[in-house]
């Protein structure tokens, strides 16, 4: 079973585009390809591939990328692969990697010499060659692919299809609806939300234990003994403060979608929504139309530390903006700068993010920037939410 | 293993493509589970029934909620039911055997032929649920803490797992499985999908069907999005009725077969399709 793996460059660029595949999901393409699950044709390779390689839709469109620059031969970066390739392969020999005695055995099998060659080979091909880059799919006698039909894991490009129907299936990059670096839908955010699940038992003792009862039960020598407890119940507080009008109407309908998805949400104790404008200047408002105004002061007497503060805008504005003052209560005339009241809201609140709805290559060099240094901002994107919540998960711990 | 699993494709009443195909193919061959994600109504659970019919197989079903705990896939042991029996001393109460149950994946692992276990909606349950089946499904056996005896596959099941995307599932998990993530069939696919359940059927009204419901479906602001099985019905209800062609807009006749959220028939209305509706259903 001494095989070329070609298919690891599409392991490697999977890996670059932020997909998480492994030593594990590698072995059992091999094993799959040793068993000539893909019919020594480049489309059964495609499904077979995304089958082992892929574990959530998300992906399926770095896959498809993945697999249409690995092989036709688009102008890319495999050069900086060989190296990559040689580390993990070094690294799986010399036993850092976790494999079972199967993985190892498949990795024994694997020319080591053969494959740099054949890498170094490669190499020189594509920087001698200026016509387009690299030709996995060729006549060229390196290749695992090939009229002849190499090794038994290779793949014949021959007669029978060439992949055409794969490359076809990849181009038409039917799931980049799903790509989780994407701005999300309402439930995409719901799911993120009910990473702040937390429960509690307390209150009135009313459920019964069942395994309580029968432990003493026993104890009791037989007679039953009823034993109750409190429910589980969540016990999450979240303020979510939320940035209205100005820069932020292009993303008033994003908004409204994460309102109705952190209302919706049942793991939450209690769930309290605020607005600003700009910046929270001493005081936020009950409702979007600036009406109902709270203090920041009282709301910080009521809430304790272990609300989590979710803070969502896009942060940017005229920089004078963050110098501005507000008031710390009913008369007072000085206040302090806009910038200070983040700093203290962040100060009160440890388990507290900023979410941007501005790609992240917005923030740099304006007021965004600024903010980010007082708050953990993330982007308003599938991930970045994901992350965010728990990264509040964390401080929460 | 020595026998090899014949190559699956679909049966008379499920349609595959050559995806879904390969995944089936390779988690048969290399013995994993395969998980199946895809939005509700794609026909997730169907899969492994057609598995099992294709296969002739007996199909075990686990249905996970939000309480399941992984405990309750392998055994059940009665303690409530022992100590009642041993307090009105009709049974023998001795064997605590006679109180061990056998949950869905217990009773995959002891049965005497290979089968086809379905653990259906895998994400409904507690974030670590998959995690704690892990060790079960890889080593195919378990121990009874009580009696210390061991459950172990006499066939490796045919494992079949799938979710509905609500929850991210955990990465050790995911690493073990094959995937296949369903896709919303294209029109000519729900053709042929349609065709099994209403052979027969009018091809201009499938047409015109098909140019209704899949503008609505890439309506944007909808909450519920009509999937196949709406379709079939609607098909169903217009055949019933001898409609042999739909008008576009607001007269779309029993259009509550599709959209099942009063907001939504209200989207569908505000997206040009103009005036008020007269006929829900």
């Amino acid at each position: 079973m001494a095989e070329r793996p070609f298919f690891l460059p599409l392991v490697y660029r999977l890996r670059q585009l932020g997909v998480p595949v492994g030593t594990q999901e590698t072995v059992a393409l091999a094993e799959a390809l040793a068993r000539d699950l893909h019919n020594h044709s480049l489309d059964d390779f495609y499904y077979l591939a995304r089958s082992l390689l892929i574990h959530h839709e998300g992906h399926l469109d770095a896959y498809d990328r993945a697999f249409l620059a690995e092989f036709r031969g688009v102008p890319d970066l495999s050069l900086t692969l060989t190296e990559e390739l040689r580390q993990w392969l070094d690294e799986a020999r010399a036993g850092t990697v976790d494999l079972s005695a199967e993985e190892r055995a498949f990795l024994e099998s694997l020319d080591l010499e053969e494959l740099r060659e054949l890498f170094e080979q490669r190499k020189r091909d594509q920087t001698e060659r200026h016509d387009g880059g690299n030709t996995w799919i060729g006549t060229q006698g390196t290749s695992p692919f090939g009229e002849a039909g190499f090794a038994p894991g290779g793949i014949s490009t021959g007669s029978s299809g060439g992949g055409r129907m794969a490359f076809h299936t990849a181009d038409a990059r039917q799931y980049q609806g799903y790509r989780s670096d994407v701005v999300l839908d309402i439930r995409q955010m719901e799911v993120a939300l009910r990473r702040l699940r937390a429960f509690v038992r307390e209150g009135a003792e009313e459920e019964l234990d069942i395994e309580g009862t029968i432990d003493a039960t026993a104890r009791n020598a037989g007679d039953i003994e009823v034993v109750t407890r409190p429910p589980r119940r969540p016990d999450t507080h979240l303020i979510l403060m939320i940035d209205v009008g100005g820069s932020m109407f292009p993303y008033a309908s994003l908004m409204s979608q994460l309102f109705s998805a952190a209302k919706k949400a049942t793991h939450f104790k209690e769930l309290r929504t605020l607005y600003f404008h700009n910046l929270p200047y001493g005081k936020v408002y009950e409702t979007d139309r600036f009406t109902e105004p709270v203090w920041l002061q009282d709301l910080m007497r009521q809430c304790g530390s272990h609300y989590r503060l979710i803070m969502v805008g896009d942060a940017y504005m005229a920089p004078y903006e963050l110098g501005q003052r507000g008031p710390v209560g009913p008369g007072d005339r000085t206040g302090i700068s806009g910038l200070e009241w983040l700093a203290s809201l962040r100060h009160h609140f440890p388990g507290s993010v900023w979410l941007n709805p501005e790609p992240r290559t917005h923030w740099h060099g304006s007021t965004i920037e600024v903010i980010g240094q007082v708050f953990d901002m993330y982007p308003l994107t599938v991930d970045g939410l994901t992350e965010a919540m728990n990264h509040l998960r964390r401080r929460a711990a | 293993m020595t026998d090899t699993p014949s190559s699956f494709s679909g049966t008379d009443s499920y349609l595959t493509d050559p995806g879904l195909e390969a995944a089936v193919q390779a988690a048969l061959v290399l013995e994993k589970p395969l998980l199946v994600r895809g939005e509700p109504g794609t026909g997730k659970t169907l899969l492994a029934e057609a598995i099992a019919e294709a296969e002739g197989l007996e199909l075990i079903t686990w249905h996970v909620k939000s309480t399941t705990r992984a405990q309750d896939g392998l055994y059940h042991y009665d303690t409530v039911q022992r100590l009642y029996d041993s307090r009105f001393g009709d049974h023998d109460v001795r064997d605590i055997r006679e109180y061990i149950h056998l949950g869905p994946l217990g009773r995959a692992f002891r049965s005497d032929e290979r089968v086809v276990l379905l653990i259906d909606e895998v994400d409904k349950a507690d974030i670590e649920f998959p995690n704690d089946l892990l060790h079960e499904l890889d080593r195919m056996r378990f121990t009874v803490a009580e009696t210390g005896d061991v459950v172990a596959a006499r066939h490796r099941p045919i494992v079949i797992i799938t979710s509905n995307a609500e929850k991210e599932l955990p990465d050790a998990f995911l690493r073990r499985c094959v995937f296949h993530f369903i896709d919303f069939p294209d029109r000519d696919l729900m053709g042929r999908i349609v065709a099994v359940h209403h052979p027969g059927l009018d091809e201009d009204l499938l047409q015109n069907a098909l140019d209704v419901f899949y503008g609505v479906r890439d309506m944007d602001r909808l909450r519920k999005r009509p999937s196949t099985s709406e379709l079939i019905d609607w098909l169903a209800m217009l055949q019933a009725r001898g409609i042999s062609e739909i008008p576009r807009g607001t007269d779309t006749p029993f259009l509550g077969t599709l959209l099942k959220k009063e907001q939504d028939l209200r989207t569908f209305d505000d997206d040009g399709n103009g005036g008020p509706r007269r006929r829900y259903l």
